[in-house]
């Protein structure tokens, strides 16, 4: 295994207040890895920085070997794009597009031809147990079917990291399982990279591994090398 | 075993009779279970045993004599073991988990890392019985969600606990 992410001594502040105080963690290529804590405790803000949606005030941040947090807006947005998935709470879908139309959005973005990216999306839909929904829009979704449209969206390009924040934090338990369930048989399909920022036990328990993010340290667990 | 290290824990801050360390067991953790005398007196004459425990002294008086029980180096040594060892995860831990953490403060070791430890053995526990859920027959995931709930109910104990550490620290050392 390789290290995939890697943030070294990385502070980010908001104002007066830290939310990180120099953390250091890897992320080895195709592990799942459950970033846990408590409300404030720094852990999004983490995930934000290792995915290049925020720039730490200080210290590095790596992606495969390289460099991203002295990158320019317009790096970091297309390195998102190409190589980073994204599954936040509520899905974030896109209102006025069907279900098909919000996964098939990354790659029309990257450039595919409407019909074969439409094409593609249409694929997901049945493998997430969603078939038949490809033409509903968002707000004639389930909370549980909208967040598998959103997860087949965060899939469809195939990145080789996926960052989940609070994945299933609108979703009751039997629907916050089958996405836990799908997320974990898709990832390790393909040997996709997961970052699940959570404060469940449940959602953590589908990680190889967890961090406890404390005061904007990370605090290794007990036994770890 | 757990009411053992527990007495034991209380006993490390001084040597005490019998009698003192129920009235200290009560008072810290049988608010709603009292710990009958005759458990009491049958757990230090086990400590005393196993050389955890030792009579110091005698004294005699109105009514029985009374003997003073210290602890040993041995009970220290054995004492330290048990509080740092994550236990079993399993449901009703409330009561062992509530005195290692008390007991820690108490003596002014580490609440955090044995939180830390305890922490890490529900995840790992948890995460077998999510792969059990996630391959077995419907009636056994059933049951491994049982177990994953009450093991999730601990765990945001520990984590609430964790959070609530330094206010206890400051209740217990009054």
């Amino acid at each position: 295994m390789s290290a995939v992410l890697e943030a070294l001594d990385v502070h980010r502040s908001f104002g007066a207040t830290e939310a990180l105080r120099g953390v250091d963690l890897t992320v080895e290529e195709g592990e799942i890895l459950a970033i846990m804590g408590p409300s404030g405790s720094g852990k999004s803000t983490l995930l934000h920085c290792l995915a290049g949606i925020l720039q730490p005030d200080r210290g590095e941040v790596r992606f495969a070997g390289r460099r991203i947090d002295g990158l320019g807006e317009h790096e970091r947005t297309e390195l998102r794009r190409a190589s980073f998935g994204f599954l936040f709470q509520f899905g974030q879908l896109v209102p006025e597009l069907s279900a098909v139309e919000n996964v098939a959005l990354p790659l029309l973005l990257g450039g595919r031809r409407r019909r074969g990216a439409l094409a593609a999306a249409d694929g997901w839909f049945e493998r997430l147990g969603i078939d038949g929904l490809q033409g509903r829009r968002p707000g004639e979704l389930s909370g549980g079917e909208a967040q598998r449209v959103a997860l087949a969206r965060a899939m469809v390009t195939s990145p080789p990291v996926l960052f989940a924040d609070e994945p299933t934090g609108s979703l009751d338990s039997l629907s916050g399982e089958r996405v836990m369930n799908l997320l974990v048989d898709e990832a390790r399909a393909k040997g996709t990279t997961v970052v699940v920022v959570t404060h469940e036990p449940r959602v953590a328990a589908y990680s190889d591994r967890e961090v406890v993010v404390r005061d904007g340290r990370c605090a290794l667990p007990v036994g770890a090398p | 075993m757990s009411t053992a290290f527990t007495l034991l824990g209380l006993l490390e801050g001084a040597p005490s009779h019998g009698y003192e360390l129920k009235r200290a067991f009560d008072r810290r953790f049988g608010s709603d279970k009292p710990l009958p005398f005759g458990q009491v007196y049958a757990t230090l004459g086990r400590l005393q045993r196993d050389g955890r425990a030792v009579v110091v002294g005698t004294e005699v008086g109105e009514g029985p004599e009374r003997k003073r029980y210290a602890i040993t180096e041995q009970g220290v040594t054995d004492l330290e073991h048990w509080l740092a060892e994550a236990e079993v995860p399993e449901p009703h831990l409330q009561t062992v988990l509530f005195s290692k953490v008390v007991l820690s403060l108490l003596s002014g070791r580490d609440a955090h890392r044995f939180l830390d430890t305890q922490r890490a053995a529900h995840l790992a526990r948890m995460r077998e019985l999510t792969e059990v859920r996630r391959t077995a027959p419907l009636g056994q995931a059933l049951l491994a969600d049982y177990a994953l709930f009450h093991l999730e109910a601990d765990l945001r104990w520990l984590d609430l606990t964790a959070a609530r550490l330094d206010d206890l620290a400051r209740e217990v050392t009054r």
